[in-house]
């Protein structure tokens, strides 16, 4: 699959990736590689150039948008900041995809968002707004709003960025007890390393707009390939450079002001 | 030659602009049958753009108003009419000043409160956020605001002008000492149906204009703190010259 923004800067060029059902796939890369995009690619919101994007069985390139609602029902997301919606409260937010695409009575409403504020532990702040929660609660309620319709699919857009060792460790735990309890297909776009090794199943390594390694995250830590050792490692420079392309340094300190 | 480039160039991106904002409208009109059988969607935006608005409203309407008075009460003196001050006040609030300077008001504070809005709402991911729990973000969000708008607008304009009208007979009849009965009599003797209804359709366009210079700019928003100032800004600056544009275009249409 391909993928230019605007159709002239690549991102993507000739990615080939397959994502196991009833797994958790994480999706791994230095900043700027599309990590982002590839999910957005995933969920519809922008479409390949080049190529197929395969989801549940259905090719999104061409499809159109109301069929693209119809996949999307089957799909959760979490976004990096929840996404929550601020004029509504918790229990609202949880409750709002059932308000929008069901007609079940509030009763039911009631007892299925209970039941997955329950489940992601925040069932005591169902009456708090969204302005009241800590970073790492609120991407608990966008969880529980992610999987109030039971999809097949859960995709997690950077869960775990500026959260404290505690919410951190509930979300990871979260993000491995949902995908066995539920059987649902997971997809964490992350940085992570650490993290990330204790919970997914498969890794894939993005750089350059290709995927340069597929594992497990024991098979990551010694793959032969020195841009994976470099993120693996966390160095500073390597195949990804440190320094941003620039003219010769002491060529420009010593440049005439005029010049 | 590159003057002739550039004026071309921003004519091009004028017209692209215009074409964008002109498909945007075509979308929430062909979004609005369904987004109208939620009702209590669109009453609570009625209630954010209108009621919220009444206070700067009224109070703009009546000293408007009296000012109205207080200036045509001494033009008129100097012709030896000023019993002809209802009229005078009523045709200008009603025909003018009511749709004007509402729209004008109504784009500072309820247009300005729905572009910033649905601009914080892209910048925070919310309206994404809808797009992926399959709910169309300009059938749920968009569309309300834009109706509550187009509704509250008209309303806004006949309150501000009953007010001035109060202001006017305050000032005219209460302080300057004009007669009561001359001020009301020929106020309803001169002024008709088509005066008002000038009034009502100026109202309903700037309703539309403004609600929808609004919904567009905030939607369309740069996801950044500056992308939704300067979307804000926009707005208000947008929506003058249109609704300034607009009216004098009016004008001549109801001569």
């Amino acid at each position: 699959m391909g993928y230019a923004v605007n159709g002239n800067r690549p991102v993507f060029t000739g990615l080939d990736m397959d994502i196991p059902r009833g797994r958790i796939t994480a999706v791994m890369g230095p900043s700027g590689t599309g990590k982002t995009t590839l999910l957005r690619l995933i969920t519809g919101q922008v479409r390949a150039d080049s190529g197929s994007v395969m989801v549940a069985g259905e090719e999104l390139r061409g499809m159109r948008r109301a069929a693209l609602y119809v996949l999307r029902r089957r799909m959760g997301m979490l976004f990096q900041n929840g996404a929550l919606l601020t004029d509504l409260s918790v229990f609202e937010n949880v409750a709002f995809p059932l308000r929008e695409h069901t007609d079940l009575p509030e009763r039911l409403i009631r007892q299925l968002v209970l039941t997955k504020l329950q489940a992601v532990g925040l069932r005591g702040a169902a009456e708090l707004m969204p302005a009241e929660l800590s970073g790492g609660m609120s991407r608990r309620v966008a969880l529980a709003r992610a999987i109030v319709m039971d999809p097949e699919i859960l995709i997690y857009d950077e869960p775990f960025v500026g959260l404290d060792p505690i919410s951190l460790g509930v979300i990871l735990r979260l993000i491995r007890r949902l995908n066995d309890a539920l059987g649902i297909t997971s997809i964490v776009v992350s940085h992570d390393v650490q993290e990330i090794s204790t919970v997914a199943d498969v890794v894939f390594l993005l750089s350059g707009g290709k995927v340069v390694a597929r594992g497990t995250p024991q098979e990551l830590q010694s793959f032969p390939s020195e841009i994976v050792r470099q993120f693996i490692g966390g160095l500073a420079d390597g195949p990804v450079p440190f320094h941003f392309p620039a003219p010769d340094y002491f060529g420009e300190l010593l440049a005439r002001e005029d010049a | 030659m590159r003057l002739i480039r550039e004026l071309g160039e921003s004519m091009t991106e004028s017209l692209a602009g215009l074409g964008s904002v002109v498909r945007f409208l075509l979308r929430l009109v062909a979004a609005s049958p369904r987004a109208m059988l939620r009702l209590d969607l669109i009453s609570q935006q009625i209630y954010n753009a209108g009621a919220l608005s009444l206070v700067i409203i009224m109070l703009s309407g009546l000293f408007v108003g009296m000012v109205l008075g207080l200036q045509g009460f001494q033009l008129l003196q100097r012709f030896g009419s000023e019993e002809a001050l209802g009229t005078a006040a009523t045709i200008g609030l009603v025909k003018e000043l009511g749709p004007v300077v509402t729209a004008l008001l109504f784009a500072g504070r309820a247009g300005t409160a729905l572009a910033s809005e649905l601009g914080l709402m892209r910048a925070t991911d919310q309206l994404s956020a809808m797009e992926m729990m399959a709910v169309d973000p300009i059938r749920r969000v968009v569309v309300p605001r834009f109706l509550g708008g187009v509704i509250a607008m008209p309303l806004l304009a006949a309150i501000f002008s009953v007010i001035g009208i109060y202001g006017a007979q305050l000032v005219g009849v209460q302080i300057m000492g004009v007669d009561a009965g001359s001020f009301w009599s020929q106020m309803r003797a001169a002024v008709g149906l088509r005066d008002i209804n000038e009034g009502i359709v100026k109202s309903c366009i700037f309703g539309v204009t403004c609600s929808l210079i609004a919904v567009y700019e905030g939607y369309y928003a740069t996801p950044t703190a500056e992308g939704v100032g300067r979307a804000t800004t926009r707005t208000v600056v947008t929506s003058a010259v249109f609704i300034l544009f607009l009216d004098y275009l009016i004008t001549a249409a109801f001569l």
